[in-house]
């Protein structure tokens, strides 16, 4: 298991990847189970069960459910080689939430990935809540699911990619020749 | 009004090619249909018991008469030559093919229009004072900011797939006409001691099966600040609004399970991350908004009585008083044009009604129109001297039924006839109704009266807040009609209160009219029927409507007219 290559979408590429997302089957105990060698990314429980094994490992990565809470991660993110974010359903926009929130009040800035039902037309405004890594749902072509990330070339609010809204990235003329009165009735 | 300039036309266009590349997978079959529900509904795409239903989106309800025109143009192109303007301010369309839709964002980008965030689980359309900019009790103009609003939520990455559909409304006069209680968040403007500008933040507010009327969680909130703390808010419901249950995942829900002082807490919390942050508004972008939103070019006009010359014309006096409204402007008139004629569907208008709106538009009103949340369409600056004139043409097009806030302008959805989540029909019922008071001179003399209708506990058409509302249910396979009194919207807003066991759709003309006869019985010479139903209860209400059984048998006037 550990040396299964799949193929992700990082930054803007499809690369191979060899970390395993490890998931507990019904009536599995996160501070009991097994975690195998090798590079895993583990759920949160797990990482909090078994902490004190875990950090020594060189590679270890950990995953966050839609309704986990980032901010049990606060002090610990630099032992992360991946933080990843689960999509239970593509339908389920918490993790937007999650991964703004591990990048802006908590500063991960390493590798934060989106797993589950993660689809092409999801991608683009995952980038934009900072994720930059994407392992796109199998049964669909990864070569498809990348041209999600382009979609838009201007957007009109901050996020964690540019925190700069619109109206401070550009100099945003009113066209229109009868508005000249600016400032007036405010 | 606001013009795009080149990073809207730029982020429209893209979305087209977006949502053109989407509806192909779908065709193609590479996105299976519950991929493509979202993606369809963020743009505003229902699929209804006949057809798919196309949303548009006309921010806080202003229009321009080229894109009214647009509307006619797509009702005969793409529909079949009409349109139904919502209680959202937005007009949609029932007869659309999947495959044109598209062409007609095409269409409606060349008039800087679009679908986008019409319907889905993400923040819809904002809505505003249909008399915004004229009206004389307006603190400020809202508009202004509803437009931030508008480019802020558009394609807010965070928050697109969020537990529910999310509803802002802004008001900024000192009388509220946004409906902003029943909204998720309700915002006034408001001008603290020091002469600053705010806003007062209301939350939780909401109709559908859980009526709850909105809780202010912040008294004056600095307008610069307008972006961050709806970040603030909407992020805290985003993580922690029910997604188990469709039904209990409003924001409203949240707030009362961990109780407002709770919520606030939370939002405040989060805001103190984002307060100043770089979304924070700056003068320069407020004043180039509000430069779009400038008084028009009016005429120095001396104020006249516009029935002067026209005493003894009924009809027209009858209009000024119901479709007629004051104007911050001396010599100016806001006026109604009532789509509540009796026969047609509430809300409803024909392409050929949408082309002559527009020659209204440019001839009397700076070329401008508004949809109003009791669907509507108001012409907002019309010489008072030209009222007779614009009356007359109005009158001849069907559109100047004066009967703007009485019983027979009613709020209605579309109902059974066209919605797939209806559990009764509404139409045929309002037209019933209609028919039955078709009196104009008994709606005069009962006066202002909000009969709201929705088809389903969706609550679509307010229901809860009408002065009258009716709720269509379905018992064992049959629609039935549920009655509330009570209600209302605006500043002194109150969820309605139901009289008893519902009816069925050939009693309620006769229940209407029950109701009515309670009032004339019991009111003072100043009430309005809201007044009586709230002083008295509904006691003497469903005394009077159950006391004697009522008449089922017959044909419902207008049952199959609609369907």
């Amino acid at each position: 298991m550990p040396d299964q290559t799949n193929r992700i979408i990082k930054g803007r590429e499809i690369v191979a990847d060899d970390w395993t997302v490890l998931r507990l089957a019904e009536g599995e105990d996160a501070a009991t189970i097994a975690v195998p060698d090798g590079k895993v990314i583990v759920p949160l429980a797990t990482w909090q069960a078994q902490k004190e094994t875990l950090s020594t490992r060189p590679a270890i990565g950990v995953w966050l459910a839609s309704s986990d809470r980032p901010e049990e991660l606060k002090g610990e993110l630099d032992k992360f080689a991946v933080v990843a974010v689960d999509f239970p359903k593509f339908t389920d926009g918490r993790g937007y939430s999650i991964a703004y929130n591990l990048r802006m009040r908590l500063g991960y800035t390493g590798e934060l990935r989106a797993i589950g039902d993660v689809l092409r037309d999801q991608l683009f405004q995952m980038k934009r809540c900072g994720f930059d890594a994407y392992a796109t749902r199998p049964d669909r072509s990864i070569e498809d699911a990348l041209k999600g990330l382009t979609v838009f070339s201007e957007t009109y609010q901050a996020s964690v990619d540019d925190q700069r809204p619109l109206f401070r990235r550009h100099a945003r003329v009113a066209t229109a020749a009868e508005h000249k009165d600016v400032g007036a009735g405010i | 009004m606001y013009q795009y300039d080149q990073y809207d036309h730029l982020i429209v266009r893209e979305r087209i090619a977006q949502y053109r590349d989407q509806v192909q997978r779908r065709i193609a079959g590479e996105l299976t249909e519950e991929e493509f529900l979202p993606l369809r509904l963020q743009n505003g795409l229902y699929m209804q018991r006949h057809a798919y239903m196309l949303r548009i989106a006309v921010p806080y309800g202003l229009l321009a008469s080229k894109q009214m025109r647009m509307f006619a143009h797509i009702a005969r192109k793409y529909d079949r030559g009409y349109g139904h303007f919502t209680t959202r301010q937005n007009i949609q369309f029932n007869w659309i093919e999947l495959e044109q839709t598209p062409d007609i964002l095409a269409d409606l980008a060349s008039v800087e229009m679009h679908a986008i965030q019409t319907s889905g689980n993400c923040i819809r359309n904002v809505t505003a004072d249909e008399f915004a900019g004229v009206a004389a009790d307006e603190i400020i103009d809202p508009r202004p900011y509803a437009e931030v609003l508008r480019q802020w939520s558009t394609f807010h990455p965070e928050f697109i797939a969020l537990p529910r559909k999310f509803k802002v409304a802004i008001n900024g006069a000192v009388e509220d006409r946004a409906a902003i209680a029943v909204h998720d968040i309700g915002l006034t403007v408001v001008k603290n001691d020091a002469g600053e500008i705010g806003f007062k933040v209301m939350v939780g507010g909401g109709m559908g099966r859980t009526p709850i009327l909105g809780s202010v969680i912040r008294e004056f909130l600095p307008r610069e600040h307008l972006l961050t703390y709806t970040e603030a808010i909407m992020r805290v419901y985003n993580q922690y609004g029910r997604r188990d249950n469709k039904y209990k995942a409003r924001i409203k829900i949240l707030l009362k399970a961990i109780g407002v002082e709770e919520f606030a807490r939370q939002v405040e919390e989060e805001w103190a991350d984002l307060k100043g942050n770089a979304e924070t508004l700056t003068l320069e972008e407020m004043e180039r908004i509000i430069a779009y939103f400038q008084p028009h070019a009016y005429a120095t006009l001396p104020a006249i009585d516009p029935l002067a010359g026209h005493a003894d014309n009924k009809a027209f006096a009858n209009w000024l008083k119901r479709n007629v409204k004051p104007h911050k402007v001396p010599g100016y008139a806001a006026v109604v044009l009532s789509l509540k004629k009796t026969g047609v569907p509430p809300g409803d208008a024909t392409a050929e009604q949408m082309d002559f709106m527009a020659d209204l538009a440019d001839r009397y009103s700076f070329g401008e129109l508004r949809v109003t949340h009791e669907q509507n369409i108001v012409l907002a600056d019309v010489e008072q001297r030209q009222l007779f004139q614009l009356w007359q043409e109005a009158k001849a097009h069907g559109l100047a039924t004066p009967n703007i806030g009485l019983l027979t302008d009613m709020i209605c959805c579309p109902g059974g006839d066209f919605c797939s989540l209806a559990n009764a029909k509404s139409i045929p019922i309002a037209a019933a109704i209609a028919e039955r008071f078709d009196h104009i001179d008994f709606l005069h003399d009962i006066g202002d009266l909000e009969l709201n209708m929705s088809g389903c506990i969706n609550a679509c058409g307010h229901h809860h807040v009408g002065h009258i509302g009716i709720l269509g249910v379905d018992k064992d396979g049959s629609e039935w009609y549920q009655v509330s009194i009570g209600g209302a919207q605006g500043n002194q807003s109150a969820i309605g209160k139901i009289i008893g066991p519902s009816f069925s759709a050939q009693q309620m003309p006769e229940v209407i009219d029950r109701l009515l006869q309670v009032y004339l019985r019991e009111r003072t010479p100043e009430e309005r029927f809201v007044d009586t139903a709230q002083r008295l209860g509904i006691a003497p209400f469903k005394e009077f409507v159950y006391a004697t059984p009522i008449e089922t048998a017959g044909r419902l006037v207008g049952e199959d007219e609609y369907a």
